[in-house]
């Protein structure tokens, strides 16, 4: 499949990277011939220096025979005329970007005019997830499934949780029959679970449930489920207002601390509700004083990732809030993984994982299609995902028991959604037309749903 | 640098030799030589030694520039060594020094011979010796990279060391896609050129071993007397698969890609072109007296000008007994070379107009010193890096050249042999001037000399950087 990527920031570089790691065929257009020449240098793909809105620069990165481009340039402006062009120029489908948040809220009304297949907003769907781990702190990250009858949800074992030491099969007798484990993070490396693996203190630990059943799980294993109540926001991004409208919305206390005075006050007029402060939070007197020991939460939000990996740990010395922290850049996360942050959310990441979803269902033959993508693991080892399929039709996976399923190593059918209920397979289940599928794996390569399959020799 | 993966790039370059080693096996079988067990020997030598290489797949596989570089120059050294081995092995070429040359020879597409008697192969040897030029014509790890993913995006880093040309870049998003196309172009050329031979009525081997030379732009003849026997058809088909060899293969591809306009307008695929015709004229003007018929003139002329401009060295006609000025005319085009991203060697035309236009612009710059003024080729700005780096090749290109020169010295031959043998290898054409000329050999070299030209000939066929890159210390180390 072809590719173009127009723009060459971050969200490029890191797609470029994922998507010519996939095997795609990947053509980059950017006006800096530096940035071209670094991402072609990295990566196997073609570079092109010029602009993506002009036709002809288009034409010569061979719009007229590419299956998709992907918009991810600085300006929102630039990102729709560049899919608009294309879309006249060949017969791609297209995906921009767009950040501002007076368009965004057009989103909807974009997509269908412009005839986008997607408009993205990294900035959005990152408040997004941030808001969900406030709703239930004691999750390291919630992702989630099946339109949100399902969650995700990972979390820390730790000495005072009564799951330690105790076999995954426990789980499932004793405490609740409707959760599953699917997978367990012990330093670094990724344990697709049988029932007699074990839990570890220090390990963490990726459920699925239903919202409701993972909240009684909760309770039993002895962590606190309590929402939070105050947030404090550090920094005022793009990020800070959308997660802070979206904690108002659903009745939760909003601070937020911001260097520039400007932007205190255009936050102040677009945010009624939240108070904020106009100040330096790397000044500790402030972070203090601003009542960081007795907050609930906090999101340190940054633009500098050191600033922001630092004040995170200074507040969880000096607090015990529910801490999420913001990293832009995915240089260090090996290192910033062992640093025992509480929640880290990598705004690049997540874009590419809504993208990539797009672009493997895209790619997956008939038979179902995918919803949704979730990176669990991305490191130089390790990749794992959890995906969610839709399946439609007929196809070799379906109507035969799981039993009968030769499925890849490291692969895992977590559970099947049949008609608002969540089931978690068992050896006779079958997968059936209208499911939905949820199956994570490590270190495997699966676009269609048939792709969990041994292959045949 | 990364030695673990310069060690294991080296494993899978002997691999494909052993696997390269296997098609005059097989001539040895047809031929029913005795030759052929030498050649078994190595192969299975080549093939013992890279699975040793290979055994554990270094952790570090990030390839950086100078890894590329280092694995290229030196894969090319090991991969001549182990193929000169075999003609030690059966004798053919006793000293290991001679079949070094020989073989550095072969895999550069120089054709530069030390043997007096040619006729005297074997069947197994002259194919293998041909058979060099096919493979080093467009690269080896082109061709490996063609076959195997080895280490993701960075493999770009091998390419741009194997390539000739100014700035080496890809067709088509994928490395391993570029290098499918380009030796899908390189195979057809020369199964087109095979077909052809075979049609005007060359026997099958002589065919072979001809196309693989043509196509490589390379230069081993299986006669003594180069082309000079074969019917006139056949030098005329062979004149016009040396010119297609010299071109840019870009070229090629737009015309794969049906862009016919573009393809035409490429400036360095008229130059060069332009160069040949007009050379070619001028060498028939003067050379007419020496043959019969002014059909004979044309053939002969055209045929020997091709020949040292894409830097394949056939020929026809003993070219040492022409006039001066059709002579050095030769000599002239010997430095000129074939195009950019061709199999060709030399300085390449499309150094030649960036540098023709960097001095009209300094002239320019003279006469208006507030000009501002880009270098263009085929209507887009060449990057200053891509000039700056063409003007430092020149300069060492001719550093190295006069050292060359300097050390054949010792031999106390006549200057004009010295120097056409420095020209005839360090551009990768072959015969040379006087006593390096078409009818002679390089057999009368000392070993030291003979040493320095194989140098001249590794350094022409990778544009010298990598080559002299290995003299570093600095490129030994870790850090």
């Amino acid at each position: 499949m072809k590719i173009i990527i127009v723009g060459c920031g971050k969200v490029g570089d890191s797609l470029a990277e994922q998507l010519s790691a996939e095997n795609y065929d990947i053509t980059v257009i950017d006006k800096n011939p530096e940035r071209i020449a670094q991402v072609t240098n990295d990566f196997d793909v073609l570079g092109l220096v010029g602009d993506g809105v002009s036709n002809s620069c288009l034409l010569e990165a061979g719009v007229a025979d590419t299956d998709l481009l992907i918009a991810v340039t600085g300006s929102d402006e630039k990102n729709l005329l560049c899919c608009l062009i294309a879309k006249k120029a060949g017969h791609c489908a297209t995906i921009a970007r767009v950040r501002n948040p007076e368009y965004s809220r057009e989103a909807d009304f974009l997509k269908k005019e412009f005839g986008l297949a997607m408009v993205i907003n990294p900035e959005m769907i990152a408040a997004v997830e941030m808001a969900r781990i406030f709703r239930f702190p004691s999750a390291i990250k919630i992702d989630a499934l099946a339109k949100g009858y399902l969650e995700m949800l990972h979390f820390r074992i730790t000495e005072k949780c009564s799951l330690c030491g105790k076999q995954v099969s426990f789980v499932r007798s004793y405490l609740s029959p409707d959760v599953l484990v699917c997978m367990i993070k012990r330093k670094g490396t990724i344990l697709v679970p049988t029932g007699e693996s074990s839990f570890e203190d220090g390990d963490i630990v990726t459920i699925v449930a239903a919202p409701k059943s993972a909240g009684t799980f909760f309770k039993k294993i002895g962590l606190p489920i309590n929402r939070v109540k105050n947030a404090l926001i550090v920094g005022g991004g793009k990020i800070s207002f959308y997660l802070a409208k979206l904690l108002l919305q659903s009745g939760i206390e909003v601070k937020i601390i911001e260097q520039s005075k400007e932007r205190c006050e255009e936050l102040s007029d677009r945010l009624p509700q939240a108070s904020l402060i106009c100040g330096d939070a790397t000044d500790q007197t402030i972070f203090l004083e601003e009542g960081l020991s007795g907050v609930d939460g906090a999101a340190i939000l940054t633009n500098i990732d050191e600033e922001n990996v630092f004040l995170s740990l200074f507040a969880k010395k000096h607090s015990h809030a529910k801490i999420i922290t913001k990293v832009n850049r995915m240089i260090f996360n090996e290192v910033i993984d062992d640093l025992d942050l509480d929640s880290l959310v990598y705004p690049k990441l997540l874009t590419a994982d809504y993208i990539l979803q797009y672009v493997r269902t895209m790619n997956a033959s008939i038979g179902s299609s995918m919803e949704s993508l979730y990176t669990l693991e991305d490191s130089k080892e390790n990749r794992a995902e959890a995906l969610q399929y839709l399946i439609t039709a007929k196809s070799a996976v379906v109507g035969v028991p799981l039993n009968e399923l030769k499925t890849k190593k490291d692969v895992l059918i977590c559970c099947i959604f049949r008609k608002g209920k969540m089931m978690i397979p068992g050896g006779q289940d079958s997968i059936e037309i209208g499911d939905t599928v949820i199956v994570v794996h490590n270190n495997q390569h699966i676009n269609a749903i048939t792709d969990i399959l041994e292959e045949r020799r | 640098m990364n030695i673990r993966m310069v060690r294991f790039i080296l494993g899978w370059v002997l691999r494909f030799e052993s696997i390269f080693l296997c098609l005059p096996i097989l001539v040895a079988v047809i031929y029913g030589e005795r030759q052929g067990i030498a050649y078994v020997i190595v192969a299975l030598l080549c093939l013992l030694l890279s699975w040793l290489c290979t055994l554990k797949k270094p952790e570090m596989n990030r390839l950086c520039a100078r890894d590329g570089f280092a694995s290229v120059a030196l894969s090319w050294i090991v991969m001549s060594a182990f193929g000169a081995l075999p003609f030690v092995m059966t004798k053919e070429i006793p000293n290991f020094v001679d079949a070094m040359f020989e073989t550095i020879s072969g895999f550069t597409t120089t054709g530069a011979s030390i043997l007096t008697n040619v006729e005297a192969l074997s069947y197994t040897s002259l194919f293998w010796r041909s058979f060099t030029h096919w493979i080093g014509g467009m690269g080896v790890f082109v061709f490996i990279m063609a076959v195997l993913p080895l280490m993701g995006g960075t493999d770009l880093n091998l390419m741009k060391a194997e390539s000739p040309g100014p700035s080496v870049g890809k067709f088509v998003p994928k490395v391993k896609d570029t290098a499918k196309i380009l030796y899908s172009i390189y195979i057809f050329i020369t199964v087109l050129e095979i077909v052809l031979l075979l049609i005007f009525g060359m026997p099958l081997f002589d065919a072979l071993t001809s196309t693989f030379g043509t196509v490589g732009t390379g230069g081993f003849g299986i006669k003594n007397d180069s082309f000079a026997s074969y019917a006139p058809a056949l030098q005329n088909i062979v004149t016009i698969f040396m010119v297609l060899s010299g071109m840019n293969f870009t070229f090629y591809f737009l015309l794969l890609r049906k862009k016919f306009s573009q393809a035409c307008k490429m400036e360095e695929i008229r130059v060069y072109l332009a160069i040949i015709a007009i050379t070619g004229i001028l060498v028939c003007v003067f050379t007419r007296p020496y043959f019969a018929t002014i059909g004979a003139t044309i053939r002969h002329s055209f045929f020997q000008v091709a020949s040292i401009i894409t830097t394949t060295g056939f020929a026809t006609t003993d070219f040492n007994l022409w006039p001066q000025f059709p002579k050095t005319i030769l000599v002239i085009l010997m430095f000129v070379g074939a195009c950019a991203g061709s199999t060709g060697g030399g300085m390449k035309v499309s150094r030649f107009i960036i540098v023709f236009k960097t001095i009209r612009k300094e002239i320019s710059i003279l006469i208006h010193p507030r000009t501002v003024k880009k270098i263009q080729m085929d209507g887009v700005s060449i990057p200053h890096e891509t000039v700056r780096a063409t003007n430092v090749y020149i300069a060492s290109y001719f550093m190295v050249f006069f050292i060359s020169v300097l050390v054949l010295g010792i031999d106390n031959l006549d200057f004009t042999t010295n120097f056409t043998a420095v020209a005839a290898t360090f551009n990768n054409i072959g015969p040379g001037m006087e006593l390096v000329g078409p009818t002679s050999n390089y057999a009368m070299f000392s070993p030291i000399c003979k040493l320095i030209l194989c140098f001249d000939m590794l350094a022409g066929r990778l544009e010298i950087f990598p080559i002299l890159m290995l003299f570093s210390r600095r490129s030994w180390k870790r850090l």
